[in-house]
C-alpha cells in the first residue's frame, strides 16, 4: 500500500514544493519550467513568477492600506482601519525609538515595510495549502508556490537589501577607516604595535565572518521557519480530509504566533543591524 | 530552491515599497500621531486648569456662604434687640397711658363729687327753709334771710 502510494504523495509535495519558473532552458528555449529539474538547469538567469507575484501583490497590499490610512490621517478621532494603522505605527516606531538611538528618516519605514510585508507574506501560509494551487492549475498554470517567504530568493533579496543599507551607513557614518578600524581592532586588541598587527587578520576574519553570516542568518532563519511550516501543512494535507483537522487546525493556531514572531524578529533584527551601522563601538 | 534573479527582482520591489513608506505613509501617519499628542496633552491641561478654577469657586462660595450666614445671624440679632426694645417702649407708653387716664378719672370724680356736693348743698338748704317756713308758719323772706340760709348751707 505505502509503495503504491509512495510516488503520487512524493510528487503531490514536490509539486507543491515547485515555483512557477520562467527563464531561458538551454534546450527548450523561453518559457516556463517543467519540473524541478528544468528549473535547475536555467541557472541564475530565471525567475519565480509565482513568488514575486504574490510579493508584489502583498506588499502593494500594504502600501495600499497604510496609504489611505495616511492619507485620511488627521488629529481627530481615527476611524477603525485608521486606528489600527496608527496602533502598528506606535509599535513599530516605539521598537525603532527603544533600539535605534540615531537620527534617521530611514529606519523606521524601513522596519514597517518589513514588519507589515513579511508578516502578510507568512499569513499566506494560513490558507490552505490546495486552494491557490488548485485554482491556478484550473486556469493553466502548472506551479504555485503562494507564500513568497518559503522562497529564498525572496528572504535573501530582503535580507541582502538590509545588507546593503548596513554597508552603506557604516561608510557613510563611520568613514571607511572607520568601519576598516571596526572589523581589524576588534575583539582582540592590544596597546603593542606589534602583537596588535598580529590580531589584525585574526579580527578581519572573525568580523568578516560575523559580518556576513548576519544577511545570511537573517534570509535562513525566516526562510527556514516559513518553509518548514509550510511543509507539515503539506504533509497534513495528505491525510483523509476528514481527519486533517484535528493536525492542522492546531498547527495553523500554532502557526499565527509564528508567522507574527518571524516578522517581529526580522524587523527588529534589521532595526538592531541598522543601529550597529551608525553607532560606533 | 535555486538562487536566481527572484533575489534582485525582490530587492527591487524592497526598495520600491520602502521609499514608497518613507515618502507617503510614514510622514502623514507621524504627523498626525504627534498632532493628536499635542492636542490630547493641551485638553488634559485645559482640563485640569478648569478644575482648578472649579476648586476656587467652589472656596470662594464656601467663604461667601459663611459671611452671609454670619450677617443673617448679626441680622436677626438685631431685630430681635430692636423688637425687645419696642416691646418694652410700648409697655412704658402704656404704663404712662394708664396713668394719665387713671389721674384724669379720679380727677373727673373728684369734680363730680364736689358738684353733687354742690347740689345737695342748695337741696338742702332749700328744704331747710322749707321746713323752717312750715315750722314757723311764716313766709321767710328768701332774700332777707338768704344771708342766714347761706351760712347754714355752708355750715351742711
Amino acid at each position: 500500500m505505502a509503495s503504491t502510494n509512495a510516488p503520487t504523495t512524493t510528487e503531490y509535495i514536490q509539486h507543491h514544493l515547485q515555483n512557477l519558473v520562467v527563464g531561458f532552458h538551454p534546450e527548450h528555449g523561453f518559457g516556463i519550467a517543467h519540473g524541478a529539474q528544468e528549473a535547475a538547469e536555467m541557472g541564475f538567469w530565471a525567475l519565480h513568477l509565482d513568488s514575486l507575484f504574490w510579493s508584489i501583490a502583498l506588499g502593494s497590499l500594504f502600501i495600499w492600506i497604510f496609504k489611505s490610512a495616511a492619507e485620511k490621517a488627521t488629529s481627530g478621532v481615527p476611524g477603525g482601519v485608521q486606528n489600527f494603522v496608527e496602533m502598528i505605527v506606535e509599535f513599530v516606531d516605539s521598537n525603532v525609538r527603544e533600539t535605534f538611538h540615531g537620527k534617521s528618516e530611514v529606519v523606521a519605514p524601513l522596519a514597517l515595510t518589513i514588519f507589515i510585508w513579511v508578516f502578510l507574506m507568512n499569513l499566506m501560509d494560513l490558507i490552505p495549502v490546495d486552494f491557490i494551487p488548485r485554482a491556478a492549475e484550473a486556469i493553466g498554470i502548472p506551479y504555485m508556490k503562494v507564500v513568497p517567504t518559503t522562497d529564498v530568493n525572496i528572504t535573501l533579496g530582503l535580507s541582502l537589501s538590509v545588507f546593503a543599507l548596513m554597508i552603506y551607513y557604516s561608510f557613510k557614518m563611520k568613514g571607511a577607516s572607520g568601519f576598516f578600524k571596526e572589523l581589524a581592532f576588534q575583539p582582540f586588541n592590544s596597546p603593542n604595535f606589534i602583537v596588535q598587527l598580529l590580531f589584525v587578520p585574526v579580527n578581519l576574519l572573525l568580523e568578516g565572518v560575523s559580518l556576513l553570516a548576519k544577511p545570511i542568518s537573517l534570509a535562513l532563519r525566516l526562510f527556514g521557519n516559513l518553509y518548514a511550516g509550510e511543509l507539515i501543512f503539506i504533509l497534513i494535507a495528505l491525510l483523509p480530509f476528514y481527519a486533517q483537522w484535528l493536525l492542522s487546525v492546531p498547527w495553523a493556531i500554532f502557526h499565527i504566533l509564528v508567522i507574527t514572531l518571524q516578522a517581529f524578529i526580522f524587523m527588529m533584527l534589521t532595526i538592531v543591524y541598522m543601529s550597529m551601522a551608525h553607532e560606533s563601538h | 530552491m535555486n538562487l536566481n534573479l527572484t533575489l534582485l527582482g525582490q530587492a527591487i520591489s524592497f526598495a520600491i515599497f520602502v521609499i514608497f513608506c518613507m515618502k507617503y505613509v510614514w510622514p502623514p501617519i507621524m504627523g498626525a500621531l504627534r498632532e493628536r499628542q499635542a492636542k490630547i496633552a493641551e485638553s488634559l491641561a485645559a482640563a485640569e486648569q478648569g478644575e482648578q478654577r472649579r476648586e476656587e469657586a467652589e472656596a470662594e462660595i464656601a467663604t461667601m456662604l459663611q459671611d452671609a450666614k454670619a450677617q443673617a445671624a448679626e441680622i436677626v440679632a438685631a431685630a430681635q434687640k430692636r423688637a425687645n426694645e419696642l416691646v418694652e417702649e410700648s409697655k412704658s407708653t402704656a404704663r404712662s397711658e394708664g396713668e394719665r387716664l387713671k389721674a384724669a378719672a379720679h380727677s373727673e370724680i373728684e369734680q363730680e363729687v364736689i358738684s353733687a356736693r354742690e347740689a345737695l348743698r342748695k337741696q338742702v338748704g332749700s328744704i331747710a327753709i322749707d321746713g323752717a317756713r312750715k315750722i314757723l308758719g311764716t313766709e321767710i323772706n328768701a332774700d332777707s334771710h338768704a344771708r342766714v340760709i347761706d351760712d347754714l348751707v355752708g355750715q351742711i
